[in-house]
């Protein structure tokens, strides 16, 4: 065990720690926004509603979810743990700027990081915390015929301040009762200081993952000729430009909606 | 002396000793020749100084021909100076302009104090070397050179990994003061060599331990190390020396941490 | 006194085998009671500290850099030289031996040059065992190339760092022992003394260079490997730090200093550009296999030149005179560096020179790269055109390089014996330090050979014959010689210090170069020798009066520094100038305008010139005494050199 404590308290064990668990959360980002594009189905939130009730009520997704959250707090704390370190290792800086050649983005991971850190707590504690640990979220019943197939949705009032989800089938109609997250994330984004701050949080994602994914691969050791231009292309197109842009376009477009209404 | 026409402002750090505080001085270098290199007009700079009674600037150097990896100097925000792929003895004043104002100080690291002005003690790098960067064979070797074939890649790989001269640029560089581009060309110069591979896994634990004892910072690839380096050594060895840390840490059963370094 | 160089009896192929016979054995429980001191730590001293701290002994190691991997041993670039014969081009140990010796005009001992060529063999088995990354062929073997002018490929090669890799291979063995704790290694440390009891060397004295400590350190031996003194020429391709100082302190301690005055003119070097310069760079001499050296064919058109009225490109075929190819026509701008560079110091005194200074001539690569093209030209010398023109600011793609010869490497040394000890017992010297095996001129490719071979092969098995005799016994390190040594050394500091005068250290040294250059250079005469000889006793008397050292011994203090190995170089430049002056004919290195044929080549004076100059030291200005160890040349027949 001493074996694993002094592999992972090594400049490079850190290193490993900082890599495995930023590739882990880059790997939830593609989850995440995969699920997060319910938002844009025109359900009134019953796609969404349901995926976050999913999502919090799964096991094995739980699971998976604590160790997403414990990701995030490793990654931080071994950032500001190595952040440290470094300034250590240089107790007094040079009078000049340094010109080396280095992409902006590598020289900000800390700064790109802590907004992010910031970011995630604000994120979290509107949606996740206020979804699982508050009763600020109303709910929704959603009512299908299964004859047409058509939905409508009516502001619904549990009898119990506990009541997560129920599903029954009354003459032929579906009726879903559910939390309505979507209504709080369409309320979130109607404002606009909130939606700007979206944005930019979601630059934030772009420059740390132009960096940081294909600085994970280099960490581990995962260089090679053919494969690398691969990673960086992933690094690139992928976490650096769609991931970021498909989250920022939830807001943007919410906002967008909210100011037609 | 004079032998040209250029006039700069040096702005230059003093410091007695790595006991006492430095800070900037400002002198002027007058009818300096575009063709003198960078430690020929700070030579010219020290005739003038110590004519006058004043300590001359203290700077390493001994080749001047940008093999020894001696000389050093942070000039302008870039170790060695602002050109590419050479040392500060082999940048020439023609690099500036007439009247500019040059900024010269130390490399900046814990790991490498202050000897004296622009001088630091960069003797963490030998101890790294000395943790295991070697091959353990005495000194009579039987076997023939030519018993052991290397393909011509692998030898010109292990070679560009080779020809880093131990400056410190890379440390210099590193917004993070990190030697891993220094130890980990010779971890890979080694790694790579059939000859190495017998202690291939145990060097490199035994290196990075003592490079971390040395107090330098942690690697986050920002690739300036490989931009400063004046061999244009490869960031490409620091994943390379990761990736066999990591074998040896966690894959490797027969991989200790103790270099036997042939006792 | 009489020299004995303690050569083996026998063949000359068993005289090394039969001798490592003979040598006393150490007993391995024994080795560890010995400590061993080597100053320098390049190729010999670093070879040598790590074999024989493998051995056994105690080695404390010193060298005035802040790393030993600092050494100017780095900077050799062509290659080392070994008779492999992986080429199965002809290639043996005795045809090494022949070229050795011939190439050093008969100037070095038979005994001596076979057992170099006979382990220079060893040298590449252990290098490559370290993992020095020599260039290798396609099929994975090693490769070869000619290299200075030799009729068979046996230089092994790491591109052109050659030097740099064979260092960090030394340089590892030495960190070995050193992490082992066999070796301790004191850096920025300067020898300033060698300490002798009852005539056997037992110690030294040094300076931290950081804190100015002046320190004692004792040994049962002293290994000098302090490389050559080619800096007395100020301008060489010698390292800023290189110098004299610990081989001369010892010569002033009664090491007899041997051939001082053969020094080895490097031709193809990049030019003065000024009185700024403060060393000079060499490109490979590789750069004449494919360029063509030429100069202006009359003065006119090389004035124009110099005063840039005209480029170098402009000048038409008639009016250029490729001199080495006109006067050698089978070897062509392939002579030996001696020839090439004699003759383009006589363009230059003949008006011809070119560049600014008119301290130049071309070596031009229009036609190679007409042959083969450039990008072929490129991928030959790529590096050295772009060194070139770093260095120059002009384009060797363009324009022709402009070369001139600079001093590049000293064959003398302190004497040494076939064991490599000087004729002070237990003190030792190794490599450049010392003079043994390249006669009056090294060939291209030998110098890595020689200090490993010193270092690696020779010292390991020798040393210990020595060490034997005195046995183990702790030396004394109370006798009052250590403590008289150190105070002799701090007197010196303070007599140093003490200087207040108007003119610069480098300002001395500098002028003593232009002396030397001018009349100890690459042609000298009696008339120019004497002149030199009084220049120099009075430019040695002016530093003592007007040179002016600022700071104090305790701290960090290069103009001290600096003082003491010019004040050193001051008194070998006349101890030169004596050797140049006595030896009345020409060799190799040692070009006497008085001795040469009637188509101008060094003339040899066999009859009265076979010897080793091995110079005694009498006290401060004393005349120096002259020894002579004959050299006998039982195995090759002493013939004219001859390049035509």
């Amino acid at each position: 065990m001493s074996e694993f404590k002094q592999t992972f308290n090594s400049s490079l064990g850190k290193k490993l720690i900082m890599a495995l668990t930023g590739l882990f959360l880059c790997t939830f980002l593609i989850v995440h926004l995969g699920g997060n594009l319910l938002l844009f189905r025109n359900d009134d939130g019953f796609g969404f509603n349901l995926y976050a009730n999913f999502l919090t009520h799964f096991p094995p997704i739980e699971v998976i979810a604590y160790l997403l959250y414990l990701s995030i707090l490793v990654h931080a704390l071994y950032a500001l743990i190595l952040t440290i370190k470094n300034r250590k290792s240089r107790p007094v800086s040079y009078a000049t700027v340094n010109k080396s050649p280095a992409t902006w983005s590598s020289k900000n991971m800390g700064l790109l990081g802590s907004i992010l850190f910031l970011f995630i707590v604000i994120h979290m504690s509107d949606f996740w915390f206020a979804y699982k640990y508050s009763h600020k979220i109303v709910y929704k019943e959603y009512r299908t015929d299964l004859a047409t197939d058509k939905t409508t949705s009516v502001a619904y009032n549990p009898v119990t301040p506990d009541f997560e989800k129920s599903v029954s089938v009354e003459n032929n109609v579906e009726i879903v009762r559910v939390k309505d997250l979507h209504a709080r994330v369409a309320n979130s984004f109607s404002n606009l200081l909130y939606v700007i701050f979206y944005v930019i949080a979601m630059f934030a994602v772009s420059f740390h993952l132009l960096h940081g994914f294909q600085s994970a691969f280099r960490t581990l050791g995962w260089v090679h000729r053919k494969y690398t231009p691969i990673v960086y292309a992933i690094g690139t197109w992928l976490f650096a430009v769609i991931i970021p842009i498909g989250f920022a376009a939830m807001p943007v477009v919410y906002y967008l909606q909210s100011i037609g209404k | 002396m004079s032998t040209g026409n250029m006039n700069l402002t040096l702005k230059v750090w003093r410091q007695k000793n790595a006991q006492t505080k430095g800070a900037f001085v400002t002198y002027k270098a007058e009818g300096i020749s575009p063709d003198m290199s960078f430690l020929e007009m700070l030579d010219v700079v020290n005739e003038s100084l110590i004519l006058k009674g004043e300590e001359p600037i203290h700077f390493d150097h001994d080749c001047r021909e940008g093999i020894c990896g001696m000389c050093s100097l942070y000039i302008n925000g870039h170790p060695h100076g602002p050109k590419n792929a050479i040392t500060t003895c082999q940048l020439h004043m023609r690099t500036f302009h007439d009247g500019e104002i040059i900024v010269i100080e130390p490399w900046r690291a814990a790991a490498f104090p202050v000897v004296k002005d622009l001088a630091v003690d960069r003797s963490a790098f030998d101890r790294i070397q000395q943790a295991g960067g070697f091959v353990s064979v005495n000194t009579g070797v039987t076997i023939d050179a030519n018993s052991i074939p290397i393909p011509k890649v692998i030898a010109d790989e292990a070679f560009n990994s080779a020809t880093c001269i131990g400056c410190g640029a890379c440390v210099a560089a590193c917004k993070n003061a990190s030697a891993m581009l220094f130890v980990s060309a010779k971890v890979t110069q080694l790694g790579m060599l059939p000859q190495g591979q017998p202690e291939r896994y145990s060097r490199v634990q035994a290196m990075v331990a003592q490079m971390d004892a040395e107090g330098f910072g942690n690697c986050t690839n920002t690739g300036a190390c490989e931009a400063e380096c004046p061999k244009e050594i490869k960031m490409t060895n620091i994943s390379r020396m990761n990736n066999d840390y990591f074998s040896a840490k966690l894959f490797r059963e027969e991989a200790t941490h103790d270099h036997a370094a042939g006792e | 006194m009489t020299l004995d160089a303690k050569i083996p009896k026998g063949p000359l192929a068993e005289k090394w085998s039969k001798h490592k016979f003979d040598l006393k054995l150490v007993n391995p429980a024994n080795k560890r009671k010995y400590d061993v001191i080597v100053v320098g730590t390049g190729l010999a001293g670093g070879a040598a500290a790590a074999s024989l701290a493998e051995l056994g002994y105690n080695v404390k190691a010193f060298c005035f850099q802040d790393s030993p991997r600092r050494a100017h041993s780095i900077a050799a670039q062509g290659g080392i030289n070994a008779a492999k014969n992986y080429q199965n081009d002809g290639d043996s140990v005795y045809r090494l031996f022949y070229d050795t010796i011939k190439g050093g005009d008969y100037r070095a001992r038979e005994g001596n040059v076979y057992r170099l060529a006979e382990v220079s063999v060893n040298i590449i088995d252990q290098c490559v065992a370290q993992g020095v990354p020599f260039a290798r062929e396609y099929g994975g073997l090693l490769d070869n190339r000619s290299f200075g002018g030799s009729q068979v490929s046996r230089t092994f090669y790491a591109r052109g760092q050659t030097g740099q890799q064979l260092l960090l291979g030394a340089y590892s063995a030495l960190n070995r022992q050193i992490h082992l704790g066999k070796v301790k290694m004191y850096t920025r440390t300067e020898m300033l003394d060698v300490v002798t009891i009852d005539g056997h060397a037992k110690g030294i004295v040094t300076r931290n260079l950081i804190t100015g400590a002046v320190e004692t350190h004792s040994g049962h031996a002293v290994l000098l490997a302090t490389g050559g003194y080619g800096n007395v020429f100020y301008l060489s391709t010698n390292a800023i730090g290189s110098n004299v100082t610990a081989a001369w302190r010892a010569h002033k301690r009664g090491a007899f200093f041997s051939n001082p005055c053969y020094t080895q003119i490097h031709p193809t070097c990049i030019p003065v550009s000024g009185d700024h310069q403060s060393k000079l760079t060499l490109m490979s001499e590789s750069l004449r296999n494919d360029g063509r050296v030429w100069a202006p064919k009359t003065v006119e058109v090389a004035t124009k030149l110099r005063k840039k009225e005209i480029t170098a490109d402009q000048v038409k075929e008639d009016d250029r005179d490729y001199f080495l190819e006109r006067k050698y026509p089978s070897f062509g701008n392939l002579v030996p560096r001696d020839v090439a560079s004699r003759n383009a110091k006589e363009m230059v005194d003949d008006g011809r020179g070119v560049g600014t200074s008119g301290f130049a001539v071309f070596l031009d690569f229009a036609d190679a790269i007409k042959r083969l093209g450039k990008d072929a030209v490129s991928a030959k010398y790529g590096n050295l055109f772009d060194m070139y023109y770093q260095i120059t600011d002009e384009d060797p793609y363009k324009q022709p390089m402009r070369i001139y010869p600079a001093v590049h490497y000293t064959m003398g040394g302190l004497w040494v014996d076939y064991n490599l000890s000087t004729n002070v017992p237990g003190l030792y010297a190794l490599g450049e330090c010392n003079f043994s095996d390249h006669g009056a001129n090294r060939l291209g490719a030998s110098a890595l050979m020689q200090g490993l071979a010193d270092g690696y092969f020779v010292i390991p098995y020798t040393l210990g014959d020595y060490l034997a005799q005195i046995g183990p016994k702790p030396v004394d390190t109370k006798h009052p010689a250590f403590e008289q040594t150190k105070q002799d050394v701090l007197a010196r500091i303070n007599k140093l210090l003490a200087l207040n005068g108007t003119k610069t250290v480098n300002e001395y040294h500098r002028d003593l170069g232009h002396i030397m250059w001018e009349y100890c250079g690459m042609a000298r005469t009696e008339e120019g020798l004497t002149k030199a000889k009084g220049l120099i006793a009075e430019l040695r008397a002016d530093f003592w009066k007007n040179a002016k050292v600022v700071g104090e011994n305790e701290e960090v203090n290069p103009a001290l520094e600096r003082a003491g190995r010019v004040a050193d170089f001051l008194e070998l430049g006349e101890l030169m100038v004596d050797d140049a002056l006595m030896r009345r004919e020409s060799c190799g290195g040692h070009f006497r305008l008085e001795s040469q044929t009637p188509e101008g080549e060094a003339l040899r004076d066999d009859d009265n010139f076979a010897f080793v100059a091995a110079w005694e030291y009498k006290g401060d200005n004393q005349p120096e005494v002259l020894n002579k160890e004959v050299l006998d040349f039982e195995f090759v027949h002493l013939t004219q050199r001859s390049y035509k």
